[in-house]
């Protein structure tokens, strides 16, 4: 009886590697030990079996049993992994195709620009304060200390709505509505629209500024230098060469230019910086004291500085870009690659 | 302003280079603009000597020389009188240009080759002498560039002089800024006249009508004058200048107007009615004809210098061409005067007249350098025309001019303010080197009379900028100011406006900025009603184009533009916002009302032309979704979207008001066909605009949070069957509306249209969802609050269950 066993052993596992479907595997095992299968039925013979053999029969027949079935098995889970090794392989895709867009939008450079210098002042304690776009004649001009037939006004060609009212040229007139409102000290930042009758490639006739004003106890013309300096190396880089060069604005005295060195060609002279070398980048001086008086503020108890900047002309030469006329075109073409 | 160089060293030294001396004056506050190379026009005309003249075989009058540069000789034809063998000579090469553009050629004359010419003069435009060539000193190095041999070259800087600084606006008044700067030493002109016998007041007199305009008018006689070019020096320098030269006397007018500062005027004394001058204002409508030959109305107010019977010259602005200088004028009246800045700007800017005389005058001349102009000009009509100068002067003078006196300066104060620390001595040396006088009062007080060019100098802060100046601003300590008191950063505005930029480029919109200003024929193009608000537009007086000529009163216009402009380009899909503000009219006198808004649009394919997608349009939905989204990121609530076809530009059934609470913040909508038609635009698009201030208001900042509940919810699904006009909404808000606290929602999941429901029907899906947050509901718990609400829907809407 025992070789009955062993032949069947031995005849199982040599139909098993015939058996490559689930299928054929599957009855394979229903074949051998099913419950008619043929173990099952020798199993159930071993009544036939001597005494003496039968412990030995016994073992053996779960010995077959369990190696059998756990071939069987074996052979199952290799057919599973290889039908899904097959699943996978179809499903091969090609990566190099372009990816389902995310439609990513975009920030105007004027506002990316607007923002990062915001954010510098930020830093330093100045305070975004926002003012009318159209003005009256008093606030853009007269507190500012350039009265009416004054040469100061040419410096400023005017879009005039009435008389007194004006699209305001510069974005000052909203420290003069910040001071009337607020004591010292104060540090703002006034972003926004401004508007002069101008257009070519330089000029636009509605252009960005932010003007930063601060006023305090002691405040003096190097804390202007120091924290012009600080923004310029901020926005440029702290390896900016700049200088500050006397100049004149009306609601300002002492006034400066600050220029940077050209970020084109280095200072060595170019188109972009008319061959001098030199950028001018911003406008600044110590608040003049006409300024103070008509706000109310004394101006021998508190001193200040007040400067300006054209956010387009940071933009064109941070990104290059040689006509202020395109920041309003609004080409997608341009704005796609802010 | 042009300054010469050359003109430049006739009043002081200068060691610098062109480049450098531009530098100093640029971090002196006179900004250099630009260095040009300036000299006569011609080029390649090089200094030669004559070997040798013979007669040329085939003229009389031509000679035929051969004449060396040094290195080589050249055989010349030259019929000048003067042609010598052994003169030193300006010789054109072949390839020369000379005044008038002439190029110099290798030439046959009468069959005799000639390699170049030989110049006169005036062939060269340095002189007026043309009755042969130019004999040269003979010590002249041969073969040299003529105009480094003759020091004929000359740099002209552009400087960019500051409304303040009128003392700049004359060549002297540059001498003394680079005196001071660079420690040389100022030469004024020498004034010496000499007059005749003949008193100026037998002659002629001045009154003046309007001392507030015109505080002081001097006036000088010049008779038998002879009116002819100006000598070459003076051309030249005129012309380095930018001004062009016409006869002698004008010429000195000029001269004098760019050495010192101070405008002139030359009448042609003939022509004064009763020989006299009054300084009056015009009257009003008074005709007047000046010298560019314009006949000019004028208001009463600008001041005029009239002789005995009428208007003779539109003062400090322009002359009249009744008494202008001609070739056969014989006596000058010259004026020198100081009229009233403002007056002179006022008319000047009214009547559209910018000369050189009107911006010297509005910018405030040397009150006590009338005189000494006066005097310059006489001594170079006397000079250059031949002149005899009258006896005397006349200068009225019956307003005194005030000039600044005993200007206060603490040196304490000069130090805090600039944050520096210099000794007063220091300071004082800066403006004794600005020709101000400086005296101390005491231990802390100097007392500063500035010079009476410098009217820009009247207070302190006025002395603390000069000594600033040339101090050097970069020589002035880098400090930070102390750390700020107070917190600072983004207002609620910035706020508000940086997340809506932050939510919509993260849903694919792009940002634009357009011009605040519009045309005003957009509100046709929109289809505006004449009444409607949108056209109570902000006007500009004085716009650039008519197409920039009145202030925006939407966003929509403006991104519809933009549109276009993309669609001409071949980009037809897009999503773009934009926030800024739209401007309305109010009373005259009045502001306008401004008002904050974002608006957007999208048009085109939803999905970006890829592999992956089909085209499917963009519609309302994409927008609303998109508004739905902002408003969930900005904890608004509740918002609501009401149908609203008031529009004329939206498509009446596809546009809606929305509304947060009672209130309505902005509008949604597809754009009407017949604006799309009007604007050239091929694609649907689709708008949106809201008014940031409301916004604002209902921007709460502050999230209601809810307990996430730990029991499954259960959901019921069901389609209602409601005429085709119902809103979804009204659907949903019934089912809300029973306050059912174990319905934790209600969402429309299927919109259904065919031919196979009723007519007039269309059919909605809503997934109802139930949770409690206490416990798994039973279905008996759900099945009783579902019944009980859907049954109040079908009896409060009337709509009927699909399959029922």
């Amino acid at each position: 009886m025992l070789n009955t066993l062993d032949e069947l052993e031995k005849k199982a596992m040599l139909e098993l590697p015939g058996a490559t479907s689930e299928d054929a595997l599957n009855e394979l095992r229903t074949m051998y030990l099913g419950r008619k299968g043929v173990l099952t039925q020798m199993l159930r013979q071993i009544s036939t079996v001597t005494a003496e053999e039968r412990p030995l029969f016994g073992k053996r027949s779960n010995e077959i049993k369990e190696s059998l079935s756990h071939a069987i098995y074996e052979a199952l889970e290799r057919l599973k992994s290889s039908r899904k090794d097959d699943v996978l392989l179809k499903e091969t895709i090609d990566v190099t195709l372009p990816g389902r867009t995310v439609g990513r939008g975009h920030l105007h450079p004027v506002t990316r620009v607007s923002q990062e210098i915001c954010r510098i002042f930020a830093r330093m304690g100045f305070n975004v304060v926002e003012g009318p776009e159209v003005e009256t004649d008093y606030y853009n001009f007269e507190a500012l200390n350039i009265p009416k037939d004054h040469p100061a006004r040419d410096m400023q060609d005017t879009f005039y709505v009435e008389e007194n009212i004006v699209l305001r040229t510069h974005t000052s007139p909203v420290q003069i509505r910040t001071m009337e409102k607020m004591k010292p000290p104060v540090r703002i930042l006034s972003p926004g629209r401004v508007y002069r009758p101008d257009s070519d490639v330089s000029h636009t006739p509605m252009f960005h500024q932010i003007e930063g004003l601060m006023v305090d106890r002691g405040v003096t013309f190097g804390d202007l230098k120091g924290t012009l300096t600080y923004f310029l190396k901020q926005i440029f880089g702290a390896d900016i060469f700049l200088r500050f060069r006397p100049s004149f604005f009306p609601f300002t005295e002492p006034s400066a230019e600050v220029d940077i060195q050209c970020v084109m060609c280095g200072g060595k002279g170019c188109r972009v910086c008319g061959q001098s070398g030199w950028l001018e980048i911003l406008g600044s001086g110590m608040v003049d004291p006409a300024v103070f008086e008509n706000v109310g503020y004394d101006p021998e108890e508190v001193t200040g500085f007040a400067f300006g900047l054209g956010v387009e002309r940071i933009a064109m030469l941070k990104y290059g870009i040689s006509d202020i006329r395109l920041f309003f075109e609004n080409d997608w073409r341009f704005l796609e690659q802010f | 302003m042009k300054v010469s160089l050359k003109w430049l060293r006739d009043y002081v030294d200068i060691d610098l280079e062109p480049s450098a001396l531009a530098d100093c004056l640029t971090m002196a506050g006179l900004e250099v603009d630009a260095v040009e190379v300036a000299g006569p026009a011609f080029d390649q005309v090089v200094v030669a000597r004559i070997i040798s003249v013979r007669p040329h075989p085939q003229s009389e009058k031509l000679f035929l020389c051969e004449v060396t540069t040094g290195t080589e000789s050249l055989p010349i034809v030259c019929g000048a009188p003067n042609t010598r063998s052994g003169d030193t000579v300006a010789l054109a090469r072949v390839g020369a240009t000379i005044p008038g553009g002439f190029v110099i050629k290798s030439s046959r004359i009468r069959g005799e080759v000639s390699e170049g010419m030989l110049c006169s003069e005036e062939e060269l435009g340095i002189g007026e002498d043309n009755t042969g060539i130019m004999i040269l000193p003979p010590d002249l190095t041969i073969g040299m560039d003529l105009k480094d041999a003759l020091g004929l070259r000359d740099t002209v800087l552009d400087i960019g002089i500051t409304p303040n600084r009128a003392d700049c606006l004359s060549i002297v008044g540059i001498a003394r800024e680079v005196a001071a700067i660079t420690g040389k030493t100022l030469r004024y002109p020498e004034i010496d006249v000499t007059e005749n016998n003949e008193e100026i007041a037998g002659i002629t007199s001045v009154s003046i009508m309007d001392p507030d305009l015109c505080p002081r008018y001097t006036a000088r006689i010049i008779k038998n004058i002879t009116v002819k070019p100006s000598p070459s020096w003076m051309r030249e320098r005129l012309e380095a200048v930018g001004l062009r030269a016409i006869n002698n006397i004008v010429d000195i007018t000029n001269f004098v107007m760019m050495e010192l500062g101070q405008p002139l005027h030359a009448f042609d004394y003939c022509f004064l009615e009763e020989g006299r001058i009054v300084v009056r204002r015009s009257r009003e409508g008074e005709h007047f004809v000046s010298l560019d030959e314009k006949d000019r109305v004028l208001r009463s107010d600008t001041l005029m210098i009239c002789d005995g019977v009428k208007p003779v010259a539109i003062a400090g602005i322009m002359g009249g061409l009744n008494s202008e200088v001609k070739d056969d004028t014989s006596t000058i009246l010259l004026e020198s005067a100081y009229f009233h800045p403002p007056s002179i700007r006022r008319s000047s800017r009214w009547l559209g007249m910018g000369t050189d005389a009107a911006f010297r005058f509005e910018r405030g001349i040397d009150p006590e350098g009338v005189v000494r102009a006066l005097n310059r000009a006489a001594q170079l009509m006397a000079a250059l025309g031949d002149g005899a100068v009258c006896r005397g002067f006349i200068d009225q003078y019956p307003r005194q001019i005030k000039t600044a006196k005993d200007i206060p300066l603490r040196p304490k104060r000069v130090n805090e303010f600039l944050g520096i620390d210099i000794q007063a001595a220091e300071m004082v040396r800066i403006l004794e080197k600005l020709e101000m006088t400086v005296s101390q009062s005491d231990d802390a007080h100097y007392l500063v009379t500035p010079p009476t060019f410098r009217v820009d100098i009247t207070r302190e802060i006025d002395l603390i900028e000069e000594i600033a100046r040339v101090y050097g601003f970069n020589n002035i300590p880098v400090t930070m100011p102390g750390a700020a008191g107070m917190p600072a950063g983004e207002n609620p505005e910035q706020i508000l406006d940086s997340a809506l930029r932050f939510a919509l480029t993260g849903m694919g919109y792009t940002e634009v900025i357009t011009y605040s200003f519009i045309n005003p024929l957009s509100a046709d193009q929109l289809g505006l009603k004449d009444d409607d608000p949108l056209r109570d537009f902000v006007i500009i007086s004085n716009p650039l184009t008519e197409e920039q000529s009145v202030l925006r009163t939407n966003l929509v216009y403006n991104l519809l533009d933009v549109t276009n402009r993309n669609a001409r380009v071949g980009c037809a899909d897009l999503k773009i916002f934009e926030i800024g503000r739209i401007f309305f009219r109010r009373q005259e006198g009045e502001l306008p009302e401004e008002r904050a808004c974002v608006g957007g649009l999208i048009t085109g394919n939803r999905y970006d032309g890829s592999w992956h997608n089909k085209g499917v349009s963009a519609d309302f939905y994409d927008l609303k979704g998109c508004l739905d989204a902002l408003f969930a990121d900005q904890k608004i609530q509740p918002v609501r979207f009401v149908a609203d076809s008031s529009r004329p530009f939206l498509h009446p059934g596809r546009s809606s008001r929305i509304l947060v609470g009672q209130e309505t913040v902005g509008f949604v909508g597809e754009i009407h066909p017949d604006v799309l038609e009007r604007m050239d635009l091929k694609n649907r698009a689709i708008v949106f605009q809201l008014d940031l201030e409301t916004l604002r208001l209902y921007t709460k900042g502050k999230i209601d949070f809810r307990e996430v509940s730990k029991f499954p919810a259960s959901s019921r699904d069901m389609a209602f069957l409601v005429p085709v006009a119902m809103e979804g909404e009204t659907l949903c808000r019934t089912g809300y509306e029973q306050h059912e606290v174990l319905l934790e929602n209600v969402a429309i999941f299927d919109v259904y249209t065919s031919e196979n429901l009723p007519e007039g029907m269309k059919s909605l899906g809503l997934r109802f969802e139930y949770r409690s947050t206490k416990r798994t509901l039973t279905e008996e718990e759900i099945n009783v609050a579902h019944n009980r609400i859907v049954k109040t829907m079908v009896e409060a809407t009337g709509a009927k269950i699909r399959g029922e």
